[in-house]
């Protein structure tokens, strides 16, 4: 089943394409690419072709850092939704580097992670699993809405006196 | 006490109708059970044996009078009767049905209670020195600063899903009771020269198949940088840990692969990032959550000698005080144990009935507090003394008023192949056993100080490790077997024990550990040098010949 892309609370038509090590560069369009093809072809990929990257679980995102500037889209895999490393992927991008574009989560996106993954600095979502999909399509929200640390999502406000009680931005989704 | 605002009502509310969704969803079949599993972990749902266990989180092992009372509800309503407390200052039911699940975390609600983070591979339960606040040898108080590294690990968005699960403790005295340096991260709070407070760090402990101390990385980290000390460690380990092998995946195999001074600037680069950032602890923060954790009104009273005159008339309660009252920091006061090991029954356990004695106790004579310790026993930290008879004969009313706070048969044990999915040997009844052994008054005070801690499998959650004398049952061709180590100890001198020689059977292993304790009674220099100190001195030689014979 092909991914669906879930972003600003609606699906989404979705112009990106994700290319593996070995399939062809086409000349134009947008393509994801993983980290190690994207470093090999950024200096020499035509400039008509969008390029965005996708970091797997062990990748190291401090190897971007020279190509941020000309990322709109960074993609993070996770292979297997237990393993947790795109969190901290996620944070350090938004931290650390200031990535300020699109952080998109791939893989096996569920339902119940999603508000974990937004805290983060996530923004996008591509949906494989059809309940997850056919919750989010019925606005089904499972997230506690209420926030005892700080986080990377944008629009956080704090909740009363208390040094970290946050509630969620505004608009939920 | 810590005390729930508006906020934390609607936290945890929130998490309860959360978890209520997730149930509802697994069993319309929406999430399968490799999906489900971790959500219901993160909220203390084990499938055991034989049934749902729930671990509830007591927090820092502090409770009062109305949330002991609504756990006694809880076992009578929807349990067998009775709960088991653990060594991770939490309480468990083994018997609730899944369908009833959601109800008793509305119930627990009520009293400001849940299940988040008992289990998982996420920030557990965060634990304390169970006489904290209490203690004569308190630097300082560490239960707000537990509270506080509560607060940011419910519910992290980048810490849950960890590569295992992750265990902080803290103390704020010099003699360490939360076993510190065995757990993930260890804090010990101090004062500096000036009183400035802050914490000595260890990393990378734990017991399980590996056994490890922890590492120290800082010896005096400010305040005010605990939490992003912290979350750079979480996050190091979040990348770093190994996700290949469950049975390496805890830091201290990352510490230990990695090497300490490796992973320390790894910790230190996280750490500089944030360090002046969101996470930096503001005072007037550390002041208000400071500010729950005042210690009651003590007042002494004006007859200061009434609990001597008690002793001298009755034996047994003399018994009680010598063993089971741990000095208080205010003048008229000490700590009472309220021991959970009777002779002769499971270690931990009790039923509805002396929950709501030991509540009616504490809300009568304890300034409405009580702990539980990771040595399985209740506390009640403030006590007048001459209340101490009045609460020992309550005590005695209710089958708790067993003298034998950290004696021979006050034992750790795991739930064992009794309850335990995991285990490949029984626990609980070897501790029943070799209670009954020493179970007499007499002999167990002549044999004095003495831990005896058993697992039932190689996951160690009874701390076998860290026992003076440790057993580790295991399963050999289909049968239990005993392997014993000596000299462990969870303190501020921790150490691993070695083990002595080849197991022993079921039948064999009371009778080993018999052997052993007439063995240290033949050469110990003293009554007053206990088993420990004896082993540390002699080592495991006379006690191996005594085993073994000579080879």
């Amino acid at each position: 089943m092909a991914a669906q892309l879930f972003r600003d609370g609606a699906f989404v038509a979705d112009d990106w394409h994700h290319l593996g090590e070995d399939d062809p560069l086409p000349d134009s369009g947008a393509v994801i690419l993983p980290l190690g093809r994207y470093l090999e072809v950024v200096a020499t990929a035509p400039a008509s072709l969008g390029l965005a990257v996708l970091l797997r679980a062990g990748d190291e995102p401090d190897a971007l850092q020279p190509h941020l500037s000309q990322l709109g889209l960074i993609a993070v895999d996770f292979a297997k939704f237990s393993d947790g490393r795109g969190y901290s992927i996620a944070r350090l991008l938004r931290q650390r580097h200031g990535f300020d574009g699109e952080l998109r989560a791939v893989g096996d996106v569920l339902l119940d992670q999603i508000p974990l993954m937004r805290r983060c600095g996530f923004t996008a979502f591509e949906i494989v699993h059809a309940p997850t999909r056919r919750a989010l399509e019925a606005g089904h929200d499972v997230e506690v809405p209420l926030y005892l640390q700080p986080a990377e999502r944008a629009g956080e406000r704090p909740a009363g006196a208390r040094a970290w009680a946050r509630r969620p931005a505004a608009s939920r989704i | 006490m810590y005390r729930y605002d508006e906020f934390d009502t609607d936290f945890v509310s929130a998490r309860v109708e959360q978890f209520t969704d997730q149930v509802r969803r697994r069993l319309a079949g929406d999430l399968d059970e490799d999906q489900f599993k971790p959500l219901r972990l993160m909220n203390g749902v084990y499938l055991q044996l034989h049934a749902y266990m729930l671990r509830v989180a007591i927090p820092y092992g502090t409770l009062n009078g109305a949330q002991m009372r609504k756990l006694a509800y809880v076992a009578r309503t929807y349990d067998r009767g009775y709960g088991h407390f653990t060594t991770r200052q939490n309480i468990q039911f083994n018997w609730p049905r899944l369908k009833d699940i959601p109800a008793i975390l509305e119930e627990l609600a009520k009293v400001e209670m849940h299940a988040i983070q008992t289990s998982g591979n996420c920030i557990r339960n965060v634990t304390a020195d169970h006489f904290s606040g209490a203690a004569a040898d308190e630097i300082l108080d560490p239960r707000p600063y537990a509270e506080i590294l509560r607060q940011w690990s419910s519910l992290h968005p980048e810490f849950s899903f960890l590569p295992r699960k992750f265990k902080i403790a803290v103390t704020g005295a010099p003699h360490d009771r939360a076993a510190v340096q065995v757990h993930d991260i260890g804090l010990q709070a101090k004062r500096d020269a000036n009183g400035n407070v802050g914490f000595a760090v260890f990393v990378g402990g734990g017991l399980g198949r590996t056994p490890m101390i922890a590492r120290k990385v800082r010896d005096f980290l400010p305040e005010e940088e605990l939490l992003a000390y912290c979350e750079a460690i979480l996050r190091v380990y979040n990348r770093y840990g190994r996700r290949d092998n469950k049975y390496k995946a805890r830091i201290k195999i990352l510490v230990h692969e990695t090497g300490v001074e490796t992973l320390k600037a790894d910790i230190e680069h996280a750490f500089e990032e944030i360090r002046h950032g969101v996470l930096r602890l503001p005072q007037d923060e550390i002041d208000r959550i400071t500010d729950y954790f005042a210690a009651p009104a003590f007042a002494a009273g004006a007859d200061a000698d009434a609990l001597d005159r008690a002793t001298a008339a009755d034996p047994a309660l003399a018994a009680f005080v010598e063993r089971n009252l741990q000095p208080h920091k205010a003048p008229g006061y000490a700590s009472v144990t309220i021991s959970l090991k009777p002779i002769g029954k499971a270690p931990g356990d009790a039923t509805a009935d002396q929950m709501d004695a030991v509540a009616a106790l504490a809300e009568r004579y304890g300034h409405d507090e009580i702990r539980v310790s990771h040595e399985q026993n209740l506390v009640l930290p403030h006590v007048r003394k001459a209340d101490v008879p009045a609460v020992f004969e309550g005590l005695k009313d209710t089958g708790l008023a067993e003298a034998n706070a950290g004696l021979v048969t006050d034992i750790i044990a795991c739930p064992g192949m009794d309850f335990c999915a995991l285990a490949t040997a029984r626990s609980i009844p070897v501790a029943q056993r070799i209670s009954e052994r020493f179970g007499t008054p007499d002999r167990q005070r002549d044999i004095g100080d003495l831990k005896i801690k058993i697992s039932g499998c190689i996951n160690a959650c009874g701390h076998h490790h860290v026992g003076h004398i440790g057993i580790l049952g295991v399963e050999k061709k289909g049968e239990e077997y005993y392997q014993i180590t000596l000299g462990g100890s969870g303190d501020e001198n921790s150490a691993i024990g070695e083990i002595i020689g080849r197991g022993f059977s079921y039948e064999e292993v009371v009778d080993a550990v018999e052997t052993l304790v007439d063995t240290y009674i033949g050469l110990r220099d003293a009554p007053d040098e206990d088993f420990l100190a004896a082993y540390r001195r002699v080592g495991d030689a006379p006690f191996k010949e005594a085993l073994y014979g000579t080879a």
